[in-house]
Parts: C-alpha cells; structure tokens; sequence
C-alpha cells in the first residue's frame, strides 16, 4: 500500500500532498519537513531507497523518491509493493503530468494543483494503484475536464464564451510557462 | 459583496509574499473573505472558495471551516461542484469526524448518477476516507458496479471492494461471486486492479486462499500471453507489455503457491520462462525479474529454479545500477535463511559492497555479511568487517561492534583470536559499543583463564596510548586490578613480556580517576583496581592515600566506596586477602546473568547492608532492623521474615537468589489458608512431624531450644541433600497455657558467617495446651562450618495483652553444623 505521495521542490515548499492514511494537519507538515530533510541530504548518484524516518510509521515503511530538476517526488510505501514497480510508477506519473499539461514545468503544478490531484485520482486510489496506462489516463482526465469545462469551469465564471475568453488572460498564459530555470525536463524514456 | 478572487490569483499574492509572516497575513485575510462568502451561502462561487482553501491547507493552514461546504459542493448538481467537492472531503475529512456520516447518502446517489464520471469520484472517495459504517451501508452498491461491464467503473469497483474488505473483514464473503469472471476481463487496468483484489482476499483468509488456488492455470496463462504476445503499442513500457500487471501477477502467484506443491508445480515453467526472457538493460525489465526471484524463494520450486534465482540476484549484484543492487542485497538477506550454501558463493560481492559510498547499501551489506559468517570463514570475514568498523560512519559502528561481538563469540577459532578482536574493536570504535557488552567482555576475559597475562598487558598498553574510550578503559582497569601481579611479574608466554612496575601501574590508574575523560562509572571501576592491587602488590601505603582521599569525594558512589575501602584496611584488614581474592569462574546461564552476578559478586561484597539485597515488606525489615539493634550491631545479617502465613513461599524464595549456590528444593508446603485452629488442620501438622522426627532421629537429635511461660520450641533437624552445607532446622512450638497464643511472630539472627532463611509458618495461633503446635521451617546455610549459635525472639498475644522475649540457643548438637 501506498501510506504518501509528496511533491516539493529543492527548499522544501510544498506542491501536492496526499495522504492515504489518517494524519492530523500539523503532523502532516512534520512529516514534509522531515522527508524534505532526508531527501535533500541525498547524493544524486545514491539508490533512490530510503528507510522512512520515524515519524511515517517505523519498520516497514520506506521512502522511494526521484529528482526530477527542482522537484522532488517522494511515494512511501510499505513491503507489499515493489520498490522497482513504485519507481517506474513515478516515471508514468511525470509522463502522464507532461501529456496533460504539454511540457510541464513546476509553475503547472503550482497553479493548477486541484488538476494534478484529478490526474493522481486516476493513477491511485485509496493507497492502491489503479491505472498504469498512461494514454487510458490521460483520455479520461481529458473527458473529465470537458465536463467540467461545459458547466464554466471551477471559476464559474458565466457561461458565455467572450467572458471566458477574457478571463483565461490568454497574453499571459505563454509567458508565465516559459519562465527559464523553473523548467523540468522530462526526459522521455531513458530513465527505463 | 465582490466576487470572490480566483485561485489563481490567490496562488500569485501568495507568492508574492517575501516572509512568513506576510504570507500568514494575506492568507488569514482570505480565509475571512472565505468565511463571510460561506456564511452567505453562495451558491455559484463555492466551488472556487473551496478549491482556494484546499490550496491554504497545502501550505498548512487550517482549513476545517470548509469541512460542511465541501459536503454541500456534494450534494449539488454540477459535475465541477461534485468534483472539487469530493476532493475536499478527501483531503479534509476523515471518519474521526462525524460530519463525514452525512455523505453517505450523497455516495449513494451518486453510485448510482447516471453519469459515469460522478460513480468514478463516488467511487474513488469511498475507497479512500471510508469509514466501517459508511462501508458498510454502501458495499451492496459496490458489489454491484463490480460486476458492471464498464471497465471505467469496474476497476474502481475492485479497489474500493478492497478497502471496504480491509475496513469491515466480514463483507469479504459477499465479494466472492463478483469475483468469478474478473480475469477473464480483456481490459489491463480491470485485470491489474482484480489482481489486486484477489490478492488482499488471499492474504485475508485462508480459506479463500484455497479456493483461489484454482485459479493458478488462469493467471498462468494470462502471464504467457503478456511475455510471448509481442508487441503491444498501448502496454509497452520500453518493449516490455505491461509489467505492473505481470508484477502483481508474479505477486499472487507468490501468495498461492506457498505452501502447496501442486500450484508451484504448475508455476515452475512459466517462472523460468520469465526469468530466462526477461530482457534486463532497462528498470522494467529488472523489476519483473526482482518479483520472480522472489517468487521463486517463496514457493516449493524445485532446486534448479532456486540456483537460477540465487544467479540472477548475484548478477544483480554486479549491476551499475545502485538501485539494483539495493534491491538484490535486501532479498538476499531475506533468502540468506533458506539458501545459505547458495548466497556464500556470493560472499565476495557482498564484502566488496561494504565499500559503495551508498549509505543503504552499506548497511545492507552489513546485515548480510554477518548473516553470513560461519565457522569457516570468520577469520577473512573478520578482517574485512574490522576494517570496515574503521572507517565506517558513526551512525553504523554500534551495531557493526555488536554483531563482530556475536559473531566472534560464536564462532572464534582460539581464545587468543577472540581476544585479540575484541582488543581490536574497543580500540577503534570503543566509545560506540553497547553498554552490555563490558560485563560481557569481563567474563569472557574471566573464563580463559591461561590468557590472563596476555590479556593484561595488551590491555595495559592500550591504556597507555588512550583513555579516551570509556568500554575499554573500564575493561583495563577490571583487568589490571584482577591480574596486576601477572602484570608485574611480566609473565606472558604468547607475546614479548614488558617491564612494568608496581608504580608505574599504580600511575595509570591514578590517572583515570583525575582525568576528565573518566565517566564517574569508570573512576569506580579504577578505584575498585587500585583497591584489589593492595593484595597483589607489596607495597601498600600508596595505596591506603589515594583510597583515603577519595573518602571525602564529590561523587558520592565514590565517597562510599573510598570509605568502605578505609574501613576495610583499618577494621577489617584480616579480611582483606578473602575479600579481595581473585573472581571464580562465571557460569553463563543467559545472557544477563553474568551482568548480575558481576554486579553482586564484584562490586557490592564489602557492603553487605546495601540496598541491593530485596526486601519484599516493609515490616519485616523494621522488625529486622529492631534485631539488628537488639544484638549489637553489625555482626549479624538481619533475616527477611514472613508474617503471614498467608503470604506464599516465593517471598522467601526472593533470599534464594542473594544464597546463590543455594539448590532449594521447596521444602515443606507452608500452610496458605487463613490460620485456624481446627483439630483437622492440626492432624496435619502433627503427622508431619513423625516423618521430619523419624529422620531427625536417624541423623541428629532434636533439642528444645526455649521454653519460657508456657511457651515451648523444639528444633528438630536435617540435612538438605543436595548441599551438606545446609542445615533445615524444623521449629515446633507448643503452648501448655490455658489461652491461645495468637500472633504468634518467630524470628531469628545468625552470626555473620552463616546464612539463614526463614519460611512460612504453618500458623501463627499457638493453641492452648497442647493442643497442636505451629512448625516452621529454617534453613542455614553453613559454609564454614562454625559452631551454630542463634538468637531468638518471639512475639505473642497471650489473653490479650502482647508478649515478647528474646533468647540465645546455643546448645546446638554438634552434628547439626559439622
């Protein structure tokens, strides 16, 4: 089962978090604070295997995490799952974030962080993997989107098309991507 | 009232804050315009408060306000209500809260909405945050989507029929028809998530671990089809068709075989068919091959496949890949058990391992390389983990120093092998051994005894070069006070013998008592020497002044030995050789046992009133203490005594450990019940005395040892077989007067050199003319065989009013203590 999967960048900041098991606020943050602590401490050519720290839950929990530019990508885990599996699971899942936002870079996930949580929706449930299949996940994040999108969108904004159009604030979506040092590079592939 | 600002409008203030405490600022302003917005019940621009909330609660701000909104999102129409509504409560709620019960009735509706879109988030937040009741209420509707032919629906179906089953174990049952068709699904994420599935049932209960066993052929034959099926476009992942599947598929394959031969024969070819295919230049590839090893340990395969498994770990071993060989030397410990002679071919990877600058796989390889040692390789074996103990991290030296400790103990070819390695580890990572395992070291040190001169003086040079170790220095100076002389006398045979005298030693310890390095534990250990050498060495004087300027040391354990050590040269100095002679053999009988008897026999001798002896009531020992006062001091050893007749013998059972060698085998039974006088429980005691009479007669003869106001006592004796040092002395007291005698209290001293121990009574109402008598049983222990003299005193209401008397008995026959 899968107990976390955090997301945060090389200081510590917070970009998803999700829990599949019951922690109270504050612990939830203890606990990014210390995966942080352990995780930055790391060589980048080490095995991306960690024993958990105390506070996640003692002996059979591990840390398996990869770096990816200025994000980190941590899932812990305990013995039922493969820690082979769960790395090329974080693989799919990077791809699959760079499939739905076209070359995705950490201000996508800064912003649209309700998105990626739809997108995790589809890849885990309740600690357990559901879809591999990268093309399946992104068909249906899609169709869910459109649905949305058909209702005026989580801005509710009127459902008139001109309003719409002016509340995208379409002049500065492109150059709020290509913000330069804030790029992830996906590679595609290789890492397998 | 303005329209509530945008998410993300919201993200770029935030962002836009330099410091913590702007950040806290602009936040709380926004969750006060949250609030009022919610208070108003808004129903258009809820669906963005909420999401604005859930992004504060990322960050770690409270966000329990929203908890009733996200229900209202819920329950509303719009799919983006429903959506970012059931996000909310994922991440909000949870079944500590009672609020979560109200969304039960929403999931319900939903299970059932038309659209296929809202089931899936239905779905997908009962399998998270469900809790036992709303589990409960909903696994009907849960059972029906599983058999849907939607693929959407039906996978989600399968995961959440997990978590119900883990949350409510009894609902597993209604699962299982659902179940029936589940693998012959086309669609991978139905297989990969019903996979999943039978595997929680499996592990769940046995008795559906047999009934899935038949389904072995089918997942077999499943997994042929994905390795032989060529290329797949949608499953590939780097050539390989879906390996999550043919993971978990290797996992429950795992599960059914393994305890039954006839599955894990039908698995044998499809394992090596996997493991001899399986391209291995990518992850994926190596993530198959890693759960098919695992597999195979797992199961009843026969040995060829285990050789195979063991090979491709050990390739594994060599790979480039960190992560690789993470994961090879995690299942090698696993196997290490089973497979022992298979992993020793593979020792030498696993010591070069040690050396990877990986902290993880160090401490793997740590683990396996004891796992590993034998009686045939310890000697490398040693040497490179001594070597590894050099330069390892702090973090890994305690349990490196441990497990040499083990492993030499166990399979240490000669004693000065053994001594030498462990001469070896306290040097270089002495502070980080365990503290157990000083005492340890001692006994061993104690029990080879023809290394006793080697030992010494390696142990004395040690000394000389560092005191910084605390282990080490407490074990030299046990040594030094314990084989000083050898040391002197420079008689070692197994190295060059160096020239040390008296001074010289005495120099060194004396230094370990002012330096700073010395923990108080350790100036203990050094004074305790210096005392020990006042028997050893010639020259005494120097010695009596440092123990006299201790006497008045901050430290108070200090102070009390330095005092103790004084009494003993000025009063006791004729007992000095006995006291300070050289430490017995210890018996090993556990692991803490030499910890105990080193403690009592060591350290603790010279004070004999000590707290350490167990005093199970307090009573006695005030009455023990009147003794003590009674007889003039300190030359008796005050007796813990049972009042209660009711109180069991295991009280005095406490006096056995202190009695040591004592073999006592339980005696007489003492009385449990409330004493009474009636003429049943009298017989008793009376025919029990003809037996302890007959014996007595035989070997020696009883005596009367008071008899005093009506008040009789006669001691009939025998000797316990097991140890004739010891004397059972039977008491049998009558009362001739016309009253009972009630509380009846007997107790007795000894002079210091004997031991004595006192059992229950039988009763203690004496009863009125001779009706019966109370008998109680004493033990002495007599090592020295001197005269037995005891003192007595007796405690009675006669009548109402309260008696006492003291008396000495010294009219013991001869063959009760010779």
């Amino acid at each position: 089962m899968i107990k976390s999967i955090l997301i945060f960048n090389n200081h510590g900041k917070p970009r998803l978090i999700r829990f599949y098991q019951y922690f109270a606020e504050e612990m939830q943050q203890q606990i990014i604070r210390e995966t942080f602590h352990l995780v930055s401490k790391r060589d980048d050519n080490v095995c991306n295997f960690l024993e958990g720290g105390s506070l996640i839950g003692g002996s059979d929990y591990k840390l398996i995490y990869r770096h990816y530019a200025t994000l980190y990508f941590v899932f812990c885990v305990d013995s039922s799952e493969s820690e082979l599996g769960i790395l090329d699971l974080i693989q799919v899942f990077v791809e699959t974030l760079d499939k739905c936002f076209e070359n995705v870079c950490e201000l996508d996930l800064i912003f649209h962080m309700d998105k990626v949580h739809y997108i995790l929706q589809e890849v885990v449930m309740g600690g357990m993997v559901l879809e591999t299949n990268m093309n399946e996940i992104v068909a249906q994040v899609e169709l869910q989107n459109r649905m949305e999108k058909s209702e005026g969108g989580l801005s509710a904004a009127p459902a008139r098309a001109v309003s719409a159009v002016k509340n995208m604030n379409l002049p500065e979506i492109p150059r709020n991507i290509n913000i330069g040092d804030i790029n992830i590079k996906v590679p595609s592939l290789s890492p397998f | 009232m303005p329209a509530p600002i945008r998410l993300r409008e919201l993200i770029r203030t935030i962002r836009t804050a330099r410091t913590q405490a702007e950040e806290r600022e602009m936040i709380q302003k926004e969750c006060a315009a949250i609030r009022s917005s919610f208070r108003e019940e808004d129903n258009t621009y809820r669906c963005r408060n909420v999401a604005k909330l859930l992004y504060m609660h990322m960050l770690g701000y409270p966000a329990h306000f929203g908890q009733l909104e996200c229900l209202k999102l819920i329950a509303s129409q719009k799919f983006t209500d429903k959506r970012i509504g059931y996000l909310g409560a994922m991440l909000l709620l949870d079944e500590r809260q009672d609020v979560h019960l109200l969304m039960t009735n929403c999931i319900k509706n939903d299970l059932n909405h038309s659209t296929q879109y809202v089931q899936g988030l239905a779905l997908c937040t009962l399998g998270c945050m469900g809790s036992s009741e709303m589990c409960r209420d909903l696994a009907g509707e849960v059972e029906k989507l599983l058999k849907t032919s939607n693929s959407y629906l039906r996978k989600k179906a399968a995961l959440c029929a997990v978590h119900v089953i883990r949350k409510v174990p009894e609902l597993m049952e209604m699962f299982l028809p659902a179940t029936k068709n589940l693998l012959s699904e086309k669609n991978h994420g139905v297989l990969h998530t019903s996979v999943v599935l039978l595997t929680e049932m499996c592990e769940r209960s046995p008795d559906m671990l047999a009934h899935f066993r038949k389904l072995v052929p089918q997942l077999v034959r499943i997994l042929k089809n994905l390795i032989m099926s060529g290329y797949s476009p949608e499953h590939d992942v780097s050539g390989i068709s879906d390996p999550f599947l043919q993971v978990r598929i290797l996992r429950l394959l795992r599960i059914l075989g393994k305890s039954d031969d006839d599955s894990s024969e039908a698995m044998n070819d499809i394992l090596a068919q996997v493991a001899t295919n399986t391209e291995t230049s990518k992850n994926v590839g190596n993530a198959i091959l890693y759960e098919t090893v695992l597999t195979i340990m797992d199961i009843k395969s026969e040995s060829g496949l285990r050789v195979l498994a063991i090979n491709i770990l050990g390739r594994f071993l060599l790979n480039n890949d960190k992560n690789i060989r993470y994961v090879a030397l995690t299942s090698l410990l696993k196997t290490v058990q089973t497979d022992h002679n298979a992993v020793q071919r593979h020792r030498s990877t696993i010591v070069d391992c040690l050396k990877d600058l990986d902290v993880s796989i160090k401490r793997r390889a740590m683990e396996l390389s004891f796992a590993l040692v034998n009686g045939n390789n310890i000697r490398g074996m040693m040497k490179e983990l001594l070597y590894f103990l050099d330069s390892c991290d702090p973090e890994f030296k305690a349990d490196c120093a441990s497990g040499v400790f083990l492993a030499a103990e166990k399979y240490a070819p000669s004693k000065r092998w053994h001594i030498d390695t462990i001469m070896r580890v306290l040097t270089t990572a002495g502070s980080y051994v365990r503290d157990d395992s000083v005492p340890n070291l001692i006994q061993l040190i104690t029990n080879s005894v023809e290394m006793h001169a080697y030992t010494v003086q390696r142990l004395y040079k040690a000394l000389l070069d560092d005191i910084s170790q605390q282990p080490l220095v407490q074990v030299a100076s046990w040594c030094i006070g314990e084989y000083g002389d050898l040391l002197v006398s420079g008689q070692c045979e197994e190295e060059e013998p160096i020239q040390v005298t008296e001074d010289e030693v005495l120099d060194v310890l004396e230094g370990l008592l002012v330096s700073n390095l010395s923990t108080p534990v350790t100036r203990g250990y050094s004074l305790t020497a210096i005392m020990k050498l006042s028997t050893r060495f010639s020259g005494v004087n120097r010695i009596k002044k440092v123990v006299s300027i201790y006497g008045s040391s901050i430290d108070v354990e200090l102070q009390q030995r330095a005092v103790e050590y004084n009494a003993l040269f000025k009063k006791y100095d004729h007992m000095r050789p006995a006291l300070l002679e050289r430490m017995p053999i210890m018996e090993k009988s556990a692991s803490n046992g030499p910890t105990e008897i080193a403690q009592t026999n060591g350290e603790t001798e010279l004070s004999v009133v000590e707290s350490k002896h167990p005093l199970p009531i307090t009573q006695p020992a005030n009455q023990a203490n009147d003794l003590l006062d009674l007889l003039g001091g300190n030359d008796v050893v005050p007796v813990i005594q049972t009042t209660m007749p009711t109180k069991p013998a295991s009280a005095g059972g406490e006096l056995l450990d202190l009695l040591g060698d004592l073999s006592l085998s339980g005696g007489p039974a003492p009385a449990p019940s409330v004493p009474s006088s009636q003429p049943s429980f009298l017989l008793d005691g009376l025919s029990s005395q003809p037996l302890f009479n007959d014996i007595a007669a035989a070997a020696i003869p009883p005596m009367t040892a008071y008899n005093k106001n009506g008040l009789k006592i006669d001691f009939t004796f025998e000797r316990a077989n097991p140890n004739p040092n010891i004397a059972v002395i039977t008491i049998h007291a009558s009362n001739s007067t016309e009253a009972d005698m009630t509380d009846f209290v007997f107790q007795a001293a000894v002079p210091k050199t004997f031991q004595l121990q006192l059992l229950s009574p039988s009763s203690n109402v004496v009863p009125a003319l001779n009706q019966g008598t109370v008998t109680q049983v004493i033990r002495v222990l007599n090592p020295q065989k001197q005269q037995l003299r005891m003192r007595i005193k007796l405690t009675y209401t006669l009548k109402g009013s309260p008696v006492q008397d003291l008396a000495e008995v010294n009219n013991f026959p001869p063959q009760s203590w010779q």
